[in-house]
C-alpha cells in the first residue's frame, strides 16, 4: 500500500491525484497531496510509476506496513533505490528506454496438455 | 433530453455512444466508434490508462500471423481444456481482427514493441501502463470526451426498454451525472470480489448487475472461479513466471503434483491447513535476465522485500480473480457484441469470453485479443445502431433500471452497510473449499446465504445521493455475481474447464452446452439453445459452404 509522499520531492503537480485508480489521493491544503483513503489502495503501483519526480514509495505489501517497518522510512527506501525503482524499470521518464522496447520474456515451460477425451468433441 | 427524477445539481451529457469502463476494451470500443464516426463519450470508475487488470499489470497478446498452420494450432490448443464449449468461428474472427488491432496499436499508437532481430517486431505481449497510456492518447486524438473518477452506477432506458444512456457519479466534483446516448458499451471488466489480485479492486462487476437489470443474460458463470498465484503478503497475481517454480512444505520438502498451471488445486488443499512455499528455481539464467525485462511489476514485491525468489522460498497465496480470469459473463448475441437488450453492447471481461475460451481461463493472452476485438466490433455495432436513430435519441423520455443498493425495496438502511455486505458475499466466495474445490454439500450452503444476504441488501441497502452510492452498487453486484456464480456452478453437475466439482468428477457428454443466467430476485438458469461450434463442427460448416 502507499506508504510514503515525499515533502520534499513532491512538486504539487497532482498527477497522482488524477491517475490514482481508486482515488486514494486528495490535493493537500498545502499543496502537497494527502493520502486520503489509504484503504482503497489495492497496491498497484500506478502512481509511482505516473510520478514525475519520484516522490512516491508503494510497499508491496497489500495491507499498511507496521509502524517501525522501514519501509516507511523515507531515508530508508531512498537510500536502498526504491524511490523511483518502478518506474525506472518501465523506462518512464526523460532520457529513459522505454521497457516496453526490452521486454521479451522467456520461453515458458509448458506442462504436457491432458489428451482429448473423445466423448468431448 | 426529457428525463425523470432528476436531482437539480446533476451534470448532464449527451453522446451518440457511451462507453462505459477505461481499460482496453472500453478504449478499443471507444476508439472504434469514433473512428466510425460517433461522438463518443468514455467515462471510468477511476482513471483510464491505469483502471483495471491490464494497465498494472501486462500481458501477453493472442496474436498470431495470418498462417493457416499456425492459426490452426492457435485455435486447437485450448479446446480440450475449455471442455469444447468454445467457438471456432469467433476464434477465427478474433484472430483475425487482433492481428489487425495490434498492428494498429505498433503503427498508429506507436506502441514500442521490442525488435525481432530481423527487421520487423515481435508484437506478442504488452506492458501495461504503456498499452494503456498509448491508447488514451489514441482517445484523445479520435475526439473521444473522457471523464475519469466517474463511475456508472445505472442505465437509462427508453419506453421500448431500449439502452438510451447511463448514469452514475463524478466523484471530484462531487455531483451525479448522466449521459443521453444512442447507444451504450458496457465494459467494466468483470468482477475480482475486491481480493486485492492486482488492478483488479475496479472489477467489481458492475456491467454485469446494469445489464441484467435490462434484462441481459449472462454466460458461463460457473467458470468464475479463477485463483491467482501471489506471494503471501503482495497483490502481484502474476503468474506466468510461476512455471519455473518448485512448491514446498514449510519443513522444505516438495509439494508433490503442485504447479502453477497443472496442479493449482493441490495448492489450494494444502494451503487450507498449512503454509505453501515457492521457489522460482527453474529458470537458467538467461530466462531469468529476460523475466526481469519482460515483467518488472513481478519483481516488485520482491525487489522491496530483500527476497531473491530464484534462490529463496517465499509463501504464497491464491487470490480469487473470479470472472476477470475465468471466462463468464454477459452473454452475446450477435457478431457486433450486441446484448439481447437494444441499445446495449458489450466488449472485454464484462462479456463471456466463452466464445474464445470456452470454460477454462484464456489467461491474459486470450482476454487480451478478445479486449482489443470485442471492444472494436462492440464500438462499431454501437455507432452503427446510434447512427440509425437519427436526431430521435435526443428527444427520448428516459428512466433509470437501478434497483439493489440505489433503490431500495424497503426502508432504507443505515450509512456504511456496504461494507458488511462485501464481507459476508466474500465470506462465501473467497473461501478455496467453496468456490475451487466445488462440492454440493458446500456450494448450496453458500448459495442460500448469498440469497438471504441478496434479500436484505435489496430491501435496506441504500447509498443516499452521495459517493457511498457508488459503494453499495458495487456490493450489490458481488453479491448478484456469487449468486449467479453457484446457481450456475449447482446446475453444471459435472466437471468441465475450470469448473471443477468434486461430487461430479468427469465430464458429461450430454452437457456440452453453456448454461445462461438471468434474473435478480429470481435466478433463471438455462441452456444455451445456441450450441458451440468445435473443431468437428467446424470442420463441417466449412465443407458445406
Amino acid at each position: 500500500m502507499i506508504e510514503i509522499v515525499s515533502q520534499e520531492r513532491c512538486i504539487g503537480c497532482d498527477r497522482c491525484v488524477e491517475v490514482c485508480p481508486t482515488s486514494v489521493f486528495d490535493t493537500g491544503p498545502g499543496g502537497i497531496p494527502v493520502i486520503a483513503r489509504v484503504q482503497d489502495c489495492q497496491t498497484c503501483f500506478m502512481c509511482e510509476a505516473y510520478c514525475p519526480v519520484d516522490a512516491l514509495f508503494v510497499a508491496p505489501q497489500a495491507e499498511p506496513v507496521e509502524p517501525g517497518s522501514p519501509l516507511r522510512d523515507e531515508a530508508y527506501v531512498t537510500a536502498a533505490g526504491l524511490l523511483g525503482g518502478y518506474r525506472k524499470k518501465i523506462g518512464w521518464g526523460r532520457g529513459r528506454t522505454p521497457g516496453a522496447l526490452r521486454a521479451v520474456g522467456p520461453d515458458l515451460p509448458r506442462p504436457t496438455p491432458a489428451p482429448p477425451r473423445k466423448e468431448h468433441r | 433530453m426529457t428525463v425523470t427524477g432528476l436531482s437539480p445539481h446533476t451534470h448532464e451529457l449527451s453522446a451518440g455512444v457511451f462507453v462505459v469502463g477505461g481499460g482496453p476494451a472500453a478504449a478499443w470500443a471507444a476508439y472504434k466508434a469514433a473512428q466510425a464516426g460517433a461522438d463518443v463519450v468514455l467515462a471510468d470508475k477511476g482513471y483510464c490508462g491505469t483502471s483495471g487488470a491490464t494497465a498494472a499489470a501486462g500481458t501477453g497478446v493472442w496474436y498470431v500471423p495470418p498462417h493457416p498452420a499456425e492459426r490452426e494450432k492457435a485455435m486447437a490448443g485450448r479446446e480440450a481444456l475449455g471442455g469444447y464449449l468454445a467457438d471456432r468461428r469467433w476464434m477465427a474472427r478474433v484472430l483475425d481482427q487482433t492481428y489487425e488491432g495490434v498492428n494498429e496499436l505498433a503503427d498508429t499508437g506507436r506502441y514500442p514493441f521490442p525488435p525481432d532481430g530481423a527487421g520487423g517486431q515481435l508484437r506478442r505481449g504488452v506492458q501495461g501502463p504503456e498499452y494503456m497510456r498509448r491508447m488514451r492518447i489514441l482517445l484523445r486524438r479520435a475526439g473521444v470526451r473522457i471523464l475519469d473518477h466517474s463511475p456508472v452506477v445505472e442505465l437509462l432506458v427508453d419506453a421500448d426498454g431500449a439502452v438510451a444512456g447511463a448514469a452514475g457519479y463524478q466523484r471530484r466534483h462531487d455531483r451525479p451525472y448522466r449521459v443521453s446516448a444512442g447507444a451504450v458499451v458496457l465494459a467494466t471488466g468483470g468482477c475480482a470480489f475486491l481480493s486485492r489480485a492486482l488492478g483488479c479492486d475496479v472489477n467489481t462487476g458492475d456491467g454485469a448487475l446494469m445489464a441484467a437489470e435490462a434484462g441481459a443474460e449472462l454466460s458461463g458463470m460457473e467458470f468464475s472461479n479463477a485463483y491467482a498465484l501471489a506471494p503471501e503478503f503482495s497483490s502481484v497475481t502474476k503468474t506466468a513466471y510461476y512455471s519455473f517454480a518448485t512448491f514446498y512444505h514449510e519443513d522444505g520438502t516438495v509439494l508433490e503434483g503442485a504447479g502453477s498451471q497443472k496442479g493449482r488445486s493441490v495448492i489450494a488443499r494444502t494451503l487450507l491447513t498449512e503454509k505453501v512455499y515457492c521457489r522460482i528455481d527453474r529458470a537458467d539464467a538467461d530466462a531469468q535476465r529476460a523475466m526481469r525485462l519482460a515483467q518488472a511489476n513481478f519483481f516488485l514485491p520482491f525487489d522491496r522485500m530483500g527476497i531473491d525468489p530464484f534462490t529463496q522460498r517465499f509463501p504464497v497465496t491464491l487470490l480469487l480473480e473470479g470472472t476477470v480470469r475465468g471466462t463468464g459473463g454477459i452473454r452475446i448475441t450477435g457478431d457486433d457484441c450486441a446484448t439481447s437488450v437494444p441499445g446495449l453492447y458489450v466488449a472485454g471481461d464484462a462479456a463471456t469470453r466463452e466464445l474464445i475460451c470456452g470454460g477454462f481461463t484464456g489467461g491474459g493472452s486470450h482476454n487480451a485479443a478478445w479486449a482489443i476485438s470485442s471492444g472494436t466490433w462492440a464500438g462499431r455495432g454501437a455507432a452503427r445502431h446510434a447512427a440509425s436513430l437519427g436526431p430521435l435519441t435526443a428527444r427520448r423520455r428516459v428512466s433509470a433500471l437501478g434497483g439493489a443498493g440505489l433503490r431500495p425495496t424497503g426502508k432504507p438502511g443505515r450509512p456504511g452497510a456496504a461494507r458488511e455486505v462485501v464481507a459476508a458475499v466474500q465470506a462465501e466466495v473467497l473461501p478455496y473449499e467453496k468456490n475451487l474445490l466445488r462440492h454440493e454439500d458446500r456450494l448450496a450452503p453458500a448459495l442460500a446465504g448469498l440469497h438471504s444476504t441478496w434479500s436484505g441488501l435489496r430491501a435496506s441497502l441504500y447509498g443516499g445521493d452521495g459517493a457511498e452510492v457508488v459503494a453499495t452498487r458495487q456490493a450489490a453486484a458481488l453479491a448478484a455475481h456469487g449468486r449467479w456464480m453457484y446457481t450456475a456452478a449447482l446446475a453444471r453437475q459435472e466437471t468441465r474447464g475450470m469448473h471443477k466439482r468434486e461430487d461430479r468428477p468427469g465430464a458429461d457428454p450430454s452437457s456440452r452446452r453453456r448454461l445462461l443466467v438471468s434474473g435478480l430476485d429470481e435466478i433463471q438458469v438455462r441452456p444455451d439453445p445456441v450450441a458451440p461450434v468445435g473443431p468437428q463442427e467446424y470442420a463441417g460448416l466449412r465443407a458445406a459452404s
